[in-house]
């Protein structure tokens, strides 16, 4: 059984901002999908986790291990757009968007809440500048029954 | 017939005219694209490493022309520039210029190196860290590119792809053109006010 309830407020003050973040409930041994809402601001875009070119810096989401193990971070269809700088279309994330990761809830796991943690890399860029690449922390609170 | 002349003479006069003006209006724009020197500021000297692990100091530039650019391989708009700078570098480097390229790669020289050669950048590149960051006020986005004239002082700063390769040489004539001050640079003060004054 799982069940979500609102839990944290976005957070970042760069180019991408993270929006709200629901809160998880989990039985031990249960599993459940967290998602993860991200927006740019307008006129920027940041690399997709797969850039075409190899100097790019990927959009990156990553789990530390804690009360509950992650599978695969599943990321959207990126979009290719073409741009003034880059004689191939890039794969881009632009406006908002959703990161998703299954978890699952061990059958040892200690009840009560717990705080799962990642980070999330970015580079994001307009057609006229770059910021630096940045990281963030991404914290989802879970009750653990 | 002599009015004829007289036409053909008022013509002259008025094309002549305005090809004075449009040639005062041309320097007076290309003078305007770079700071007065009166507003220019030092830049701060730095040193830092090249590629061949030999120092580079800002001062080593002193009586010369640089285009000092603040760049990065994963930056895409940086790349528009760079064709630009190695023409510049050809083209003027024996009349008292030089195109100095630092890059914020965090990855430093594993992913600068091959850059450099895959771009076949023709100008020195240095590896930037956070200290020559906050000397020039973060640099919160790149490219971030400064014309540094002979004396050392900011002539002008490009932030973003803000400008063309046009405007890049006309900063660049203007200031090799320009009058030396006998090959001295100021001691650079700790700045980065100049950053809250104009560009």
């Amino acid at each position: 059984m799982v069940s979500c309830q609102p839990g944290l407020l976005g957070q970042g003050s760069g180019a991408l901002t993270i929006g709200q973040i629901d809160s998880a409930t989990a039985k031990r041994g249960g599993s459940f999908i967290e998602k993860i809402p991200l927006h740019l601001k307008t006129g920027f875009h940041c690399n997709s986790n797969t850039p075409a070119d190899e100097y790019l810096i990927p959009l990156k989401l990553t789990w530390t291990p804690g009360p509950a193990q992650a599978d695969a971070v599943v990321y959207p269809k990126p979009q290719l757009e073409n741009y003034a700088f880059s004689p191939k279309p890039v794969s881009v994330y632009s406006g908002t968007f959703v990161l998703e990761t299954k978890f699952k809830v061990p059958a040892d796991a200690k009840p009560g809440m717990a705080m799962i943690n990642g980070k999330l890399r970015y580079q994001a860029c307009n057609e006229r500048e770059c910021l630096p690449p940045k990281t963030l922390d991404v914290q989802i609170p879970i009750d653990i029954e | 017939m002599t009015n004829r002349v007289s036409r053909l003479a008022a013509v002259a006069v008025i094309a002549l005219s305005f090809l004075s003006l449009a040639c005062y209006t041309v320097q007076t724009f290309a003078n305007a694209a770079v700071k007065p020197e009166k507003d220019r500021r030092a830049a701060p000297d730095f040193a830092l490493k090249d590629a061949n692990g030999n120092s580079v100091r800002l001062s080593d530039y002193k009586g010369k022309v640089v285009l000092l650019d603040f760049w990065a391989t994963w930056c895409g708009p940086c790349k528009v520039e760079i064709p630009w700078f190695i023409q510049f570098e050809q083209q003027y480097k024996d009349k008292g210029f030089a195109v100095l390229g630092v890059s914020m790669d965090e990855d430093g020289w594993n992913v600068v190196k091959p850059f450099i050669e895959e771009h076949k950048m023709n100008y020195r590149v240095a590896l930037g860290n956070d200290q020559v960051s906050e000397l020039y006020g973060g640099l919160d986005s790149l490219p971030t590119t400064l014309l540094v004239d002979r004396s050392g002082r900011i002539a002008k700063i490009h932030i973003g792809l803000e400008t063309g390769r046009d405007g890049f040489e006309n900063e660049i004539t203007n200031l090799l053109a320009a009058p030396t001050m006998g090959g001295v640079r100021p001691t650079p003060g700790f700045l980065p006010a100049w950053l809250a004054g104009p560009r």
